[in-house]
């Protein structure tokens, strides 16, 4: 699923025509009805909406429907009634980037133990890719954990992580991304991203989006290794492989609320 | 030729687990069903053992469900919480009375006054450990002095006595319809009842506990076939039990004198692995059964348990709202540099290993205004690593082991932070393994290992792989041993704080 720009406001639907300098219309309205709904303190018809905020009832109708979209509002389908949404909640709370690898390492282990190569877990952290959890390898072999270190944005996790950054995300896209607009249109359309010795010479990483409870890209996971252990000659990845590492992205997907309410 | 599984089955002291684990030692399946904690009085604790029994049936009927077709489940091993204590009828298979459970102070009386009469030194010459209440074998005085007619039903054999994996494999394999009543030897070492030397009953430690030999499961070894659960379907020979410290200690393949695992959840419990011969303690870690392979010599192991650890965690979270969520208790920390001077003792009833200090209370030492939420939560995390030194220094100065790095598990090992501060605080490197559920996992291979899943422990040994690792930096290991003994002065004043 895409989350966009085009679920907020939008100039060209006519929404947003500028009333005052330095005031958008449509937000300042759409503000008003929040508050009527919040103030409400249960739910609201659109009729009684609309008189609230001294509005055309279509006019309150499409904004209503915009906050519906971006899950600012709700609306109960028996009674076709407004309440707050829980979208709005979401707003403050930040996924602590420690409680992100408590709750992943479950599947991060289990991808790890499964697919027999290093396993990292990646986020933005001020348009950086930081390592957030990283599994060893599973052959014993001398390796350093690497949490906190910064990864370039040619990895496939700075490409999946770049694929879904915007600005109405919050975060910001790596700096410095030498990745085609078209690979990363690529990587948003099939769900995961590859990385093909454009990093380090000889290396792959396979890796797929971890999206929290709004549905938004919150981190990246992926598997790194030998590329020919990776990919086939082809250059596409080993079937087996892939479906591990985007299985284990949905968990934890799902172990952070994503598509369970 | 279908994969060859393994049943694990990890009775614990919330819940009761079914897991499946493949011969590369990776889990398959599991499903978990939680108990009722009964609190009757304060400091009693109390478990349904018939709740925790359908529990057992319905967790290992589904796990069983869930890998059927994928392989074969070639028998099952049992972990459990160690030291409950459960007696019930054997011609009904109805207990008398709810388990009382390792955490229960009950006894705290009756053990002073056991331990105050002059022949009570023969406890810790014969079972190797100190007469104390967190024991098996004083629940059970307990309920034969206080369940009307049970010690003269006990003598006349109409009860049985039993920890819980005894009462699970008696269940599993018939009940009052020819269940096995039998236990396992790192079970019976803590009961206060068994001597450690011979892994018998000890018929003194059984007259100065009053305790009738009637009741009493054959102590068998951890590994090995001790029946065959014919409750499952299909039927599987019960081929592994082992306490669920020593599980982990299994399941992290410390087979060699000198390895060593903890586990860092509520509490921490380490496990150093003594081999063959019984250390005998002075400072103040416990000498306990390890496991014991049919056939085979047992294996011992110190043992350190410290009662606070992640529960401080939970403490910061919930005793004062200082974080949403446990991980974020590394966030706050890393808001700055060092503890700011600052010191949490958590000695919430006491301390443990190795103090042993039952007065002792909690504090917080070294409050300036300087002090932060930020240095708070870093001086709650490196009081978890600075009770993981206590322990060690005690098992070294026991054992005269080195410990060439440590094994952890548990729910705190995502704290980065903490991982690193044990490595430094011990000088050791600290390594993660791949397979997070050790207990279950040491239950698997005791089972497997018993019906030729696993040809020896050499196999399993190569089953382990490190997951991550974490390298004392030389810098602040000194620094740490110069700053441990503040952390000792500390620890001196929540006992002094604690004095009557």
């Amino acid at each position: 699923m895409s989350h966009s720009a085009h679920c907020a406001t939008n100039p060209s639907d006519g929404l947003a025509s500028v009333a005052v300098p330095g005031s958008v219309q449509s937000i300042e309205r759409a503000a008003a009805i929040l508050q009527v709904v919040a103030g409400s303190g249960g739910s609201l018809g659109v009729t009684d909406i609309s008189e609230a905020v001294g509005l055309a009832k279509t006019t309150t109708h499409s904004l209503l429907r915009t906050l519906l979209l971006v899950g600012f509002v709700e609306q109960d389908r028996a009674t076709g009634r407004y309440a707050l949404g829980t979208g709005l909640l979401r707003l403050g709370a930040h996924l602590d980037v420690n409680e992100l690898r408590a709750r992943s390492s479950n599947w991060s282990d289990a991808l790890a133990a499964r697919s027999g190569h290093a396993v990292r877990l990646a986020t933005l952290v001020g348009g950086e890719v930081v390592v957030v959890h990283h599994v060893f390898r599973p052959d014993d072999s001398a390796q350093v954990l690497e949490v906190g270190d910064v990864l370039p944005p040619t990895t496939a996790l700075g490409k999946v992580l770049r694929a879904h950054s915007h600005p109405h995300t919050g975060h910001r896209p790596p700096a410095g991304a030498a990745v085609s607009t078209a690979e990363l249109a690529e990587v948003r359309a099939r769900g995961w991203a590859t990385e093909q010795g454009e990093y380090e010479a000889g290396l792959g990483g396979l890796a797929a989006p971890v999206r929290g409870a709004g549905g938004l890209v919150v981190a990246a996971l992926g598997v790194s290794g030998p590329r020919s252990s990776l990919f086939d000659a082809r250059g596409l990845p080993r079937s087996p492989l892939l479906a591990m590492v985007t299985d284990a992205a949905h968990a934890v997907s799902r172990e952070l609320g994503h598509g369970s309410g | 030729m279908a994969d060859r599984y393994v049943l694990a089955v990890d009775q614990g002291t919330t819940s009761t687990r079914s897991l499946v684990f493949d011969r590369g030692g990776r889990m398959v399946a599991v499903r978990q069903r939680e108990h009722r904690q009964h609190f009757p009085r304060p400091g009693w604790v109390e478990h349904d053992p018939m709740e925790i029994w359908a529990n057992t049936q319905r967790t290992c009927a589904q796990v069983l469900a869930d890998v059927s077709g994928r392989g074969d489940v070639v028998a099952l091993g049992i972990a459990n919480q160690r030291e409950t204590t459960v007696v019930w009828e054997r011609d009904t298979g109805r207990p008398i009375t709810r388990a009382l459970v390792w955490q229960d102070t009950r006894t705290d009386e009756l053990v002073s006054e056991l331990a105050a009469r002059p022949d009570a030194g023969l406890v810790a010459e014969r079972s190797g450990m100190a007469i104390a209440g967190y024991f098996a074998g004083p629940r059970l005085r307990w309920i034969l002095d206080r369940v009307p007619r049970a010690r003269e039903r006990a003598e006349r054999g109409e009860l049985l006595f039993g920890t819980m994996e005894t009462w699970l494999i008696w269940n599993l394999t018939g009940g009052p319809d020819g269940g096995v009543h039998v236990t396992d030897v790192t079970n019976a070492s803590r009961t206060l009842l068994m001597d450690v030397r011979t892994c018998r009953w000890d018929a003194g430690l059984l007259a100065f506990f009053g305790i009738p030999a009637a009741m009493l499961p054959e102590i068998r070894p951890s590994v090995g076939v001790l029946g065959v659960a014919t409750a499952l379907s299909p039927a599987l020979p019960i081929a592994g039990a082992l306490g669920d410290q020593q599980a982990a200690l299994f399941g992290q393949a410390c087979f060699a004198p000198g390895e060593a695992k903890c586990t860092y959840g509520t509490g921490s419990f380490l496990l150093q692995n003594t081999g063959t011969e019984l250390v005998r303690t002075r400072s103040g870690s416990i000498s306990t059964v390890a496991y014991q392979l049919a056939g085979e010599p047992v294996h011992y192991a110190l043992e350190g348990s410290v009662a606070v650890a992640g529960a401080l965690v939970q403490w910061l979270r919930d005793g004062l709202g200082l974080i949403g969520s446990a991980p974020e208790v590394e966030t706050l920390a890393r808001t700055v540099s060092d503890n700011g001077g600052c010191y949490v003792v958590p000695a919430f009833s006491g301390l443990l290993a190795p103090h042993w200090r039952g007065e002792a209370r909690g504090l917080v030492a070294g409050l300036t205004s300087y002090v932060t939420k930020g240095h708070l939560a870093r001086a709650v995390l490196e009081a978890t690593g600075w009770q993981t030194r206590d322990v060690v220094q005690a098992m070294a100065a026991d054992s005269g082991l080195s410990l060439p790095a440590l094994r952890v598990d548990g729910g705190m090992t995502t704290n980065n932070l903490l991982m690193q501060f044990v490595a430094d605080a011990l000088d050791t490197p600290v390594v993660r393994p791949m397979v997070g559920e050790t207990v279950s996992l040491g239950a698997a291979y005791a089972a497997g290992l018993a019906v030729g899943v696993w040809s020896d422990v050499e196999a399993l040994r190569r089953n382990w792989h490190r997951a991550a690792q974490w390298t004392p930096s030389p810098d602040r290991a000194q620094a740490l041993t110069a700053e441990y003994p503040t952390w000792e002065r500390a620890v001196q004043l929540s006992i002094a704080w604690g004095a009557p």
